[in-house]
């Protein structure tokens, strides 16, 4: 009966109609807030009272051993992961536990994976087509015209990742590094607020990692990004302030020195590392 | 001690056959004089008589007065010599020697003399059969009277029972005795304390003079037989839930069983077998291939056939793993179209070797009959059986899935693939095995199926749907959520078909797990674990 | 527009072109030619190839949902049915008085079973136009509802295939019962004529040909609109990546629902054009063999290619006409052997084999290793 009351009750299903297009309010600052987020699967806690903020504009590298709950922090901002208890806020307006993952995506939060996702049976041209901010609703989808601004837009952002010799190559063709650009080109042709972008560089040589930084750090100040990585070389070239994620929490915040320095990190994360 | 007694019965018993071998020579004479006596006296007369001939202590007697009142004690007429007809159909009547019981062939109808009998003696005759018998001196054979007597206790038995009730020694019979003449009571006398008596009985009888009671003018009396009906209604209605759960656990056994292989070979490599079907119909005919083998002992062959269809069903399901399944890696869909073609095949197969037509499986003796737990209520020992093998087989893949080295590697493959490999798990091997035992388990569940449904072609077929709404119901790869599943599937369907019919019972259920699923879309119980990311 | 789009492709005009020829071509052969000629083209056989033009049409609605969305749906047959019964209802009023009972109003099941009024569902069903939009609104409302509550909580995969045969079961023993009041057991049959026009005559037969023909074009155009349009690309991302998709902003679940929608209700036209032609629906076309074999058509003709569903659909549906004359017992090892043989040796189906297309959009159906484990 639960089913028939969704349907019938919840103002929700309506509003999903209507997608939010509010703009995001960052008039406080922050852009993303968790504030006493929780999240246990079977009794493992893999969130545990985390608390973060991310500015406007903010370029914030996240780093933290394994099972430090990086991705599954990504995944409750994304709406992929409900929290068992917390709450979790876009600007000062959006409550994102009330929204679901393309309602996540359509407000303006983009998301790398870990493993690069790309459609594998498109083109690199249809992947960013599809990316394209645009009506996503499934009627102006089966209308949408391929119209000459969005052609120079796709167009702008294969050159930004260096694909443009390969638009109309399938996407599984790809090298692991040329995937993960592709991957961060649809980001960027979501136009999103807020890049949530996991392990960029893996599997990429030292070349490719150097114009990936410039690219993240590029975008920073028009837009916010996190950035997960556990590459330490990559982490110093880009950062500016750095949280260390510890058993669901956070550890340590600041800039790579300070992090670097900080007594307890050392302990459980660089003195592995080093 | 018990050797000593089994002697000293022997002993009683020898004793008691020379004592009848020489008294047999007297006894006959007076046999004789007793049914001339029958024969030839008045209807007025033959009353005494009878009781005479149920008080001789002969134990031919019950013989000679059933025959007698059913038409078939008769004296050939040349002879005087009583006889009792077997059969009486045609112009020869087969008869033998009603002192002797020696089998006496064929005999004109016209040579033989039937001694008369009247509806008043009949009465008479069953009044004093039930007393014999009420008074054998076995158990058994008394409570067994006792019961028949229920709702057929006549005027002159009903004086008589007072008497047999306080000299009866057995409690159960003492109690169908009281019941029995408490019936009579309510039913004849309206006898108002009788009905205290009723109160609790699950005996149709009882409840039929219950409610004519209940219509009496006397209107004490349809108040407390009121009351009394209320409370078998009670009762009743706890008995009639008592079945439906039995049913509903029989039902489920066989889904759980059907489903379980299902579950492991689905849950470890993402499999769907769609041949898991025509697995389970290769154990059900595996069973009657072994009673083809062994004609005249079902029971033996079906033991048999509990490690024989496991072997059958576990190597088809090795061909098959081998064949199709590991060429299909990965894809899943595939595979369910791939197993779907094995199982036409295979139902072909069994159509073009064996039969289109069903094959009949015997049930031996001691998984036929049922368990009385009372009057209202007996279970049928086959389908008890089969409750209990499937317990037993779950308790043992249990054990198998805890405690072995198979189970672990079994759980791990099924958790993380590609972690177990790594960890030096021979996924492949892990397969082969999984996948035969899943398939063996399949054959275990189609011996016990070949017990209480008909073997055919078709047998697969109509279980593999069911098969899997229990897996998915239960959560996959979950064997607790495979038991729990398939009992609750069994028992739902079990508590609406009375109401919903069969049919319709069944829709409902699937109409139910669909709509489950919606809301818990990967069962009971989920694998659980970090959810990957993707 | 996104109708027309597909006209401009040359797959598309082949297509059209081959299917147009061959009508012309039969039904020339059938009006024009001697009885007594070779070349002649009986009625029987027409009928028999506009069966084949019906499973083709049913096999094309499978390939998009089970093709371009990743969804296989064992329970189509179920669409096709509920369509076919849709029309059946039609005609069964039309027979009117001339039933064997003669009622004007009863079928003559119900007056056989007793029935002393039309149940409410039969209404309306006497109007042509109104059962026209029954065969289309039953399966596709039947679609939605199932798709809705199925996409909304991501059943997905096997699972998915799993209880759309569940749904095709429990509907065929539905209508096996006679409570259903459409037929029970032996469905509905009998039936007189359509629109007025005699259904046992070879015009009728031809123009039933005919008509299947054009409706597969049409289904086959919207098909190739949908795949070819924005929204064909988002759907092989959801087949292909859901998460992803999902990440993008695209409601993967209502993508998936309206596709599922438009294919039901292709399927449930090609059931209705089937009934007139075979004369009789019964309930045996919800078993779910049924519908699983149509999804082995779709596998061995090719897979995300909508031609090679035809091609499979017409391949197999020959082979079976052909193989049930002259050993009916070997027929389901044949079927069941195609099944295995497709599936391990021919992943791309015969389309796969014959095209070698520049761009394969066929991907290889392997879900992401996260999909597999999670």
């Amino acid at each position: 009966m639960s089913i028939l009351q969704e349907l019938t009750n919840r103002d929700q299903v309506f509003e999903f109609l209507t997608p939010a297009q509010s703009p995001v309010d960052v008039r406080h600052g922050p852009i993303l807030y968790l504030e006493d987020v929780n999240v246990s699967f079977d009794g493992f806690k893999a969130i545990n009272n985390l608390n973060l903020t991310i500015d406007d504009g903010e370029l914030r590298c996240i780093i933290g051993p394994n099972g430090a709950g990086k991705t599954t922090m990504m995944d409750i901002i994304t709406g992929k992961t409900r929290p068992d208890t917390g709450s979790v806020w876009f600007g000062s307006r959006h409550n994102l536990l009330n929204l679901s993952e393309p309602d996540i995506a359509t407000l303006g939060i983009g998301r790398k994976f870990q493993k690069p996702t790309v459609f594998e049976a498109l083109t690199v041209f249809e992947n960013l087509e599809l990316a394209m901010a645009a009506d996503k609703r499934v009627f102006p989808t089966l209308t949408a015209l391929m119209k000459p601004e969005y052609r120079d837009r796709i167009d702008e952002v294969l050159e930004m990742i260096g694909l443009k010799a390969l638009r109309q190559a399938l996407a599984g063709i790809l090298s692991h590094g040329q995937k993960q650009w592709l991957e961060i080109g649809m980001l960027l042709m979501q136009k999103p607020r807020l890049l949530l972008v996991d392990e960029p560089v893996a599997g990429m040589t030292e070349q490719e990692m150097e114009r990936t930084a410039e690219l993240l750090t590029s975008l920073a100040g028009k837009q916010s990004v996190v950035v997960v990585e556990h590459d330490m070389g990559f982490v110093r070239s880009i950062a500016r302030k750095v949280t260390v994620l510890h058993q669901g929490s956070v550890l340590a915040e600041g800039s790579m020195d300070q992090v670097s320095n900080h007594p307890e990190v050392i302990k459980v994360y660089l003195g592995e590392e080093a | 001690m018990g050797i000593s007694r089994l002697l000293s019965h022997l002993l009683c018993a020898c004793l008691l056959c020379y004592a009848g071998f020489s008294q047999a020579q007297v006894e006959d004479t007076e046999a004789q004089k007793l049914l001339t006596a029958l024969a030839e006296s008045s209807f007025a007369q033959k009353k005494a008589v009878v009781n005479q001939i149920a008080e001789s202590g002969d134990e031919r007697a019950r013989g000679w007065l059933e025959s007698f009142s059913s038409n078939k004690l008769a004296r050939v007429e040349s002879s005087g010599q009583f006889i009792i007809v077997l059969e009486n159909r045609g112009r020869d009547w087969t008869v033998e020697s009603a002192l002797t019981g020696e089998n006496l062939g064929d005999m004109s109808r016209r040579d033989i003399d039937t001694v008369r009998v009247n509806n008043a003696l009949r009465n008479e005759i069953e009044g004093i059969l039930s007393v014999i018998d009420l008074k054998s001196p076995d158990e058994a054979n008394r409570l067994s009277a006792a019961r028949a007597l229920k709702g057929s206790v006549e005027g002159t038995l009903a004086e008589r029972l007072p008497e047999l009730i306080d000299a009866e020694q057995s409690m159960s019979v003492q109690a169908a005795l009281t019941e029995a003449l408490a019936i009579f009571n309510v039913e004849e006398q309206g006898d108002v304390a009788a009905v205290a008596t009723l109160a609790g009985s699950l005996n149709s009888q009882a409840r039929a003079a219950l409610q004519q009671a209940m219509r009496s003018d006397n209107a004490e009396l349809a108040a407390a037989a009121t009351d009394a009906m209320a409370s078998i209604e009670q009762k009743l209605k706890l008995n009639r839930a008592a079945e439906t759960l039995y049913f509903g656990l029989s039902l489920g056994s066989v889904l759980m069983l059907a489903a379980i292989g299902l579950a492991i070979t689905f849950g470890v490599m993402g499999v769907i077998n769609m041949a898991h079907g025509e697995l389970i119909m290769l154990g059900a005919y595996t069973t009657w291939g072994m009673q083809q083998l062994l004609p005249g002992q079902p029971g033996l062959a079906l033991i048999l056939s509990i490690p024989a269809g496991f072997l059958v069903s576990a190597l088809a399901g090795i061909a098959i793993e081998r064949t199709v399944i590991q060429h299909l890696k990965g894809r899943p869909l595939e595979t369910l179209l791939a197993t779907f073609g094995v199982s036409l095949i295979l139902q072909q197969l069994v159509r073009t070797v064996i039969s289109p037509l069903n094959r009949t499986v015997i049930t031996p003796d001691w998984m036929s009959g049922s368990v009385m737990i009372n009057e209202a209520l007996s279970l049928t020992l086959n389908r008890l059986y089969v409750i209990g093998f499937a317990l037993v087989v779950f308790a043992g893949l249990m054990l198998i899935m805890r405690k072995t080295r198979l189970g672990l590697e079994v759980r791990a493959v099924t958790q993380n693939r590609a972690m177990a490999r790594s960890m030096g798990i021979k996924a492949t091997r892990v397969d082969i095995l999984t996948f035969a035992l899943g398939s063996g388990v399949a054959g275990l569940a189609g011996v016990a199926l070949s017990q209480i449904t008909n073997v055919g072609p078709n047998l697969g077929q109509s279980y593999i749907i069911d098969s899997f709404m229990v897996v998915v119901f239960g959560g996959v790869g979950s064997l607790w959520g495979t038991l729990l599943a398939g009992m609750t599937l069994g028992t739902i369907n079990q508590l609406l078909e009375p109401w919903a019919g069969a049919v319709l019972a069944k829709i409902m259920v699937l109409v139910f797990i669909i709509l489950f699923i919606q809301k818990r879309p990967r069962g009971l119980f989920p694998q659980k674990g970090r959810a990957a990311e993707g | 527009m996104w109708l027309t789009r597909p006209l401009q492709e040359r797959s598309t005009r082949i297509f059209l072109g081959v299917l147009f020829a061959s009508l012309v071509i039969v039904s020339v052969l059938h009006v024009f030619m001697p009885q007594d000629s070779a070349l002649h083209v009986s009625a029987y056989t027409v009928t028999l190839l506009g069966k084949y033009l019906c499973y083709a049409l049913l096999a094309v609605a499978v390939d998009l949902v089970w093709g371009y969305l990743g969804i296989l749906s064992l329970g189509h047959g179920a669409f096709f049915a509920l369509g076919g019964y849709a029309m059946g209802m039609y005609l069964m009023r039309q027979i009117g008085d001339r039933g064997v009972y003669g009622d004007p109003t009863l079928p003559d099941f119900m007056v056989f079973l007793n029935w002393q009024e039309l149940p409410w569902y039969w209404l309306g069903f006497d109007m042509p136009w109104f059962a026209f939009i029954m065969v289309l609104l039953v399966p596709g409302i039947l679609a939605l509802v199932f798709g809705f509550l199925a996409f909304r909580s991501r059943v997905t995969g096997v699972y998915l295939s799993i209880i759309t045969q569940a749904l095709t079961f429990a509907l065929m023993l539905a209508f096996f019962r006679n409570e259903m009041g459409l037929g029970g057991n032996n469905g509905l049959t009998d039936f007189k004529d359509m629109l007025g026009f005699d259904l046992r005559t070879d015009a009728t037969r031809l123009g039933l040909f005919i008509a299947t023909g054009v409706a597969l074009a049409m289904g086959y155009v919207i098909c190739r609109g949908i795949v070819t349009s924005k929204l064909g690309r988002v759907s092989i991302a959801c087949r292909d990546a859901e998460a992803r998709t999902r990440f993008l902003g695209y409601r993967v679940e209502r993508v998936q629902l309206f596709v599922f929608v438009v294919s039901a209700m292709l399927a449930g036209v090609a059931g209705a054009l089937y009934v007139p032609q075979v004369g009789i629906i019964n309930p045996s076309e919800f078993s779910p063999l049924f519908s699983i074999e149509v999804v082995v058509w779709v596998a061995l003709g090719g897979r995300a290619t909508l031609y090679g569903a035809v091609i499979g659909a017409i391949l197999v549906n020959y082979g079976k006409t052909v193989f049930t004359g002259i050993m009916p017992d070997a027929w389901l090892f044949a079927l069941g052997g195609l099944f295995v043989l497709v599936t391990v040796f021919l992943p791309k189906g015969i389309a796969g084999l014959l095209f070698k297309p520049k761009k394969a959009k066929v991907a290889d159906n392997t879900p992401p290793e996260q999909e597999a484990t999670a």
